[in-house]
């Protein structure tokens, strides 16, 4: 038996720690292991011999060495993280310090309005809709008459309207909705046709956490032979599951809107519950026959959604107002 | 609108739940906006009483057993009327139930296991004042044989209100029994119509009054009736209770039963005090201008030439369709009523009472159209109610003055293929008939024509207005049988031509190189206060065409922030800008793409004002976020430039900056973007903002850059395509490097020096690669490194070529701007 070995337990103990401190090396390391925790080692050698003790000395005594034998163990897997993290480091001594940051330039980002448009757009645009623009101020026969609101009709109340020039005799007004680029695409094209309108819209509206008086819509209309309801929801059908996900299913529920008929409210499955996300319907016939189609010989769909509204619902922001409030702290989220 | 389920059910027979029914409704057309729920407490619920013994240590008191659907309770109970087989209200242990011995209303009590003389009390047997129903805790509430053991007493006794939020196009169902139609249609039950009978006596209606309706466009059609002898006062509790539980506050029995046929059917009506009106004469009129009517809220209304007016032969006694006259006002000692119930013109409608600022129920249901046989059902109806809450003798017969009569239309064909066309589905023509029956709709067969395209001919019913084309029946339709079976198909037919227009992709391309420049897009408002656009006011005038007069004022700003349509993107940009150096340690780098409003000089008479895409950036504080080994240094001009710089090259655009003058700017700290062919189309601008303008911000960085591009023009020079200049071949032949390393006078202008260099026709390219000042250097002096890049398309170069177009550079250097080689 080594001298070390007929050492009590305190003494063995401390001697077992003095020397794991002056252990530096990985090899050095392995030795200690070797010599205190190896099969053939101090504290084996020890344990064994417990069953030469008498019997009332033996549990307690065969405690005493295992729990020292735990702590050692602890201290060794210390003393050899240390050890490896040191050979990181050193490792740098000859390389590079690859913990430090990189260099980036800074980050720039799209405003999540325009993202959310853009990734809209891109899904009807790949069904053949065409992205096509129009006026912010705009002449109430395209915002309103043209799409079967008449004046002092009881609909105008759905949007309250913010005036530019109430008095004069072409009437100016923000649009309300990117509807009047239906009325202006149909006035200059036949059909076939299928656009989608994005854009700024406002409303005459108090603001708070899900109301914004200015907001953006994207209008979207397809008119042809033979375009139908269930076109319709088989377009949305579409649009859904590739903005929501392919799980997403989506909802008809019958709504009002003065430019279509039948109207509907379209709804998606969210989590389990429906959310509206738009108003859509059948082009109403007046609004046809008011740019000169034949509503006899063609149908055409038309919805509108809100960019923020959807943008809101997909990355859980609780606050409308948030979207022209132009903060650092919101936008590099995006 | 609010409809209470117990008022909905005077029509139609409700047996699902009343959150089915709202989903239904909603589904429907019919948005249920709240459920607001009365009489639902928990843990009372529908008791039988199986038997009943003495109390063993009280006379009064006696034991009751009571089955709940969960088991049988003892209960120990003080009423006189329980027997055995009765229904009643029990009430479990934890039931809040109404304290029926506290003086103060309302107050509730939380029923607790007790022992009552000796026995314990499971529960309680209820009174209507514990459930908070009445007022009487005479004896327990005896429920109806037929109820349900174990229902929740909510659903027996309790009501619900649904608040309805409606559609401009159904002002039937601003009448619960419009409402009760809907529910009959979506549930299969019939619809009991209220009866419009009553007793009619004494002398008839002609002989007592007359009616003239001068204004029959306004007026389509006017009834009148009068009633004698009607004893005023208030309105039976049945009637007030109708009107409390839709909030409406009851008046007196005339008013309160106009009220009530009002909410009930939709059609409003009047009654005025017979005597007041003079020779009990009324005439429909438009109003003069200038004439002036109290109304029945003692506001002396100012009336102009198209107002309708009731009248009398002295005056005004009313507003047609939107309220009484004071003059004519029902009072407590009036006696006999000339009762109206007419059709009026509904822009007109609406037009006056907007102008008066008199929306009132009435106006809400006259503005969106009535048909004129609704006022006839309504007056029948009003004039039985009345007799029922006030007595009197009904004149016999109606006054009917019917200008419009035979102008409404009356029937709609709708045809299997209208069906077909707008849903892309045929429906069984049995359910077509069944759904359009189940809406009380009167059918009938087309004759089937050379089309063979069999339909129906379906009439109008008096109380749809919003029926006129066969579309609208296809959503009657649709609405009913519901959209979830209706397939979801792809859009067939062909792909419209491509037709160019849209400055959309090119928009993009510009915000997409603003963003690879590390720059952040905003989206301001587009209305702004005059004070923050004078903080930065927009460019002076500019030879094209955009004049910046006085912004463009809203007529009804949502705020005084908000009442000027911004002229430019500066002071918002700016503003942000500010804002956000006060919120983020890090770059302050945004821009955004917009329009600016303006007015222009056109030919044409478009009335729109000239709504022009602007770009405007502004880049403030550190420019870069503090990491190792990055300049700690703030964003300066040449930042700004960079990025205008960027999004040039990103276009092929090439341009120059010369000096620019404008007051946003520090003063020589700026320039304007030309492009470098003769015209010098101006591209935009950039430049240190002015120190005085930016402190006006109130940010916390000392300073900003910033610049501005002109969408239009830009988009001007480039068009469809996406960049402005071509390919050219590159040249195969290499290149050899030089580097200038030059001594100039501090005020040499770089960009001159650079522009020597590249002047030589062997020089590709020549770039700055240092620019110092300072310690070594002799005073007022720079020292400036160029790297000229020498390259042939035609040879090789040699050494001696470079050599001496270098030599040719140093001279003209040193000829035109006194710049030296350093070290000579």
């Amino acid at each position: 038996m080594s001298e070390s070995a007929s050492a009590s337990t305190q003494e063995l103990e401390r001697a077992a720690l003095d020397s794991l401190a002056a252990a530096e090396s990985e090899s050095e390391l392995e030795e200690w292991r070797i010599e205190y925790l190896g099969r053939r080692g101090v504290l084996s050698s020890r344990l064994r011999s417990v069953g030469a003790l008498p019997v009332e000395e033996r549990r307690e005594a065969g405690a005493s060495l295992n729990r020292l034998k735990n702590r050692l163990s602890n201290a060794f897997d210390e003393a050899a993280e240390r050890a490896s993290g040191s050979a990181d480091r050193r490792s740098t001594d000859d390389g590079i310090d690859i913990t430090l940051p990189g260099r980036r330039p800074n980050l720039g980002g799209l405003h999540p309005s325009e993202m959310m448009m853009r990734e809209i757009l891109e899904v009807f645009n790949d069904m053949g809709f065409q992205t096509v623009e129009g006026p912010i101020v705009e002449l109430e026969k395209y915002n309103f008459d043209m799409l079967n609101v008449p004046p002092d009709h009881p609909a105008r109340d759905l949007q309250d309207t913010l005036w530019i020039d109430r008095e004069s005799k072409d009437r100016v007004l923000l649009r309300t909705q990117t509807s009047p680029m239906q009325v202006r695409t149909m006035e200059k094209q036949r059909p076939p046709v299928r656009i989608v309108s994005p854009g700024l819209c406002f409303r005459h509206e108090a603001t708070d956490a899900t109301h914004e008086w200015q907001f953006h819509q994207i209008e979207g209309l397809a008119v042809d032979e033979g375009v139908t309801m269930s076109d319709l929801k088989g377009t949305l059908y579409e649009f859904a599951r590739r903005i929501f996900g392919t799980q997403r299913k989506i909802r008809f529920r019958c709504d009002y809107f003065p430019f279509v008929e039948p109207g509907v409210d379209v709804s998606v499955d969210w989590d389990g519950r429906w959310v509206e996300i738009m108003g859509a319907g059948m082009v109403h016939p007046k609004v046809l026959e008011g740019v000169g189609y034949d509503s006899s010989k063609y149908t055409g769909f038309a919805f509108g959604m809100g960019p923020e509204r959807i943008a809101m619902l997909r990355y859980n922001i609780e606050d409308i107002r948030h979207f022209f409030s132009n903060d650092l702290r919101f936008l590099s989220q995006f | 609108m609010k409809v209470p389920l117990s008022w909905l059910r005077e029509y139609v027979d409700v047996n699902i739940d009343v959150d089915e029914l709202a989903h239904r409704l909603t589904m429907a057309g019919n948005e249920v906006d709240s459920i607001e729920r009365f009489g639902h407490i928990e843990n009372v619920v529908v008791g039988e009483v199986l038997h009943v013994s003495p109390h063993p240590n009280a006379d009064r008191l006696r034991l009751v057993q009571v089955d709940d659907g969960d088991g049988v309770h003892e209960v120990v109970c003080g009423a006189p009327n329980v027997t055995e087989g009765q229904k009643i209200a029990y009430a479990s242990i934890g039931a809040e139930l109404f304290d029926a011995y506290s003086d103060e209303p309302g107050k509730t009590r939380k029923l607790r296991r007790s022992k009552i003389r000796g026995v314990e009390s499971s529960g309680m047997v209820c009174s209507e004042k514990e459930l908070g129903i009445g007022d009487d805790h005479d004896g327990i509430l005896v429920l109806p044989k037929s109820s349900v053991i174990g229902t929740p007493i909510g659903d027996v006794l309790g009501d619900a209100v649904l608040d309805i939020e409606l559609t401009p196009n159904r002002p039937d169902c601003l009448g619960v029994v419009g409402v009760a139609r809907d529910v009959a249609a979506l549930t299969g039950e019939s619809l009991r119509m209220p009866t419009l009978e009553y007793e009619a006596g004494g002398p008839e209606v002609e002989t007592l009054s007359k009616v003239t309706v001068v204004d029959g466009d306004l007026s389509p059609r006017y009834l009148g009736a009068v009633i004698s002898g009607v004893k005023i006062g208030p309105s039976p509790s049945w009637l007030q209770e109708r009107l409390l539980a839709i909030g409406e506050r009851p008046i007196n029995n005339i008013v309160d039963a106009t009220n009530f046929v009002m909410f009930e059917l939709g059609q409003p009506l009047h009654a005025f005090d017979y005597d007041k009106v003079a020779d009990h004469h009324v005439i429909v009129r438009r109003a003069m201008k200038g004439e002036h009517l109290t109304t029945l809220d003692g506001v002396e209304r100012k009336l102009d030439g198209d107002s309708l007016l009731i009248s009398d032969p002295s005056g005004g006694i009313g507003l047609a369709g939107i309220m009484g006259g004071e003059n004519t006002e029902i009072s407590d000692t009036t006696v006999n009523i000339f009762l109206e119930s007419a059709n009026f013109n509904p822009q007109n409608n609406r037009r006056t009472a907007g102008m008066l600022g008199m929306r009132s129920e009435a106006t809400l249901r006259f503005e969106k159209g009535l048909r004129a046989g609704l006022a006839e059902v309504g007056i029948k109806r009003c004039l039985r109610i009345i007799q029922l809450v006030a007595g009197g003798e009904i004149a016999p017969g109606l006054i009917d003055e019917w200008p419009g009569k035979g102008s409404e239309q009356e029937h709609v064909d709708l045809t299997r293929r209208d069906i077909s066309r707008v849903m892309g589905v045929d429906y069984p023509s049995e359910l077509v008939e069944a759904t359009l029956r189940s809406l009380s709709f009167e059918i009938g067969s087309l004759d089937s024509g050379d089309s063979g395209d069999d339909g129906w001919r379906v009439s109008i019913p008096y109380w749809r207005s919003d029926i006129s084309i066969p579309e609208d029946l296809v959503e009657e339709l649709a609405r009913i049988i519901g959209y979830d079976d209706l397939p979801a198909t792809p859009l067939s037919g062909s792909v419209p031509r491509w037709e160019p227009g849209a400055k959309h992709a090119f928009r993009q391309k510009v915000i997409d190189a603003l963003t690879a420049y590390g720059m952040k897009q905003t989206i301001t408002y587009v209305a702004i206060s005059d004070e923050l656009e004078e903080k930065a006011p927009p460019p002076a005038p500019k030879s094209n065409g955009i004049r910046t007069v006085d912004g463009i004022k809203l007529d009804n700003p949502v705020s005084g922030q908000r009442a000027t349509l911004r002229r430019s993107l500066r002071a918002p940009t700016l503003e942000s800008a500010a804002r956000n150096t006060r919120t983020w340690r890090g770059p302050v780098a945004l821009f955004e793409s917009g329009i600016v409003f303006g007015s222009q000089e056109r030919d044409d008479d478009d009335p729109l004002p000239s709504q022009i895409e602007r770009v405007t950036g502004v880049m403030t504080g550190p420019r870069n976020l503090s990491i190792w080994g990055s300049s700690e240094d703030d964003f300066d001009f040449f930042d700004a430039k960079g990025a205008v710089e960027h999004v040039l090259e990103t276009l092929g655009l090439e341009a120059k900056f010369i000096p620019l003058e404008d007051s946003t700017y520090a003063q020589g700290g700026s320039a304007e973007v030309v492009t470098n062919d003769r015209k010098g189309t101006v591209l935009g601008s950039v430049g240190v903002v002015d120190d005085a303008i930016w402190e006006r911000f109130d940010a916390e960085s000392s300073a900003a850059v910033m610049f501005e591009l002109d969408v239009e023009a830009l988009y001007s020079l480039i068009g469809e395509k996406t960049r402005a200049d071509n390919y050219a071949p590159y040249t195969r032949y290499p290149d050899s490097q030089r580097d200038l390393a030059l001594v100039a006078d501090s005020e040499m202008r770089v960009g001159d020096a650079l522009r020597i260099c590249t002047q030589n026709r062997l020089v590709k390219s020549a770039s700055v690669f240092d620019v110092y000042e300072g310690g070594g250097l002799e005073e007022g002096k720079k020292s400036l490194g160029i790297r000229v890049t020498y390259q042939s398309d035609a040879r090789t170069l040699t050494s001696e070529q470079v050599t001496r177009a270098e030599d040719q550079i140093v001279m003209r250097l040193e000829r035109e701007l006194g710049v030296t080689l350093r070290g000579q």
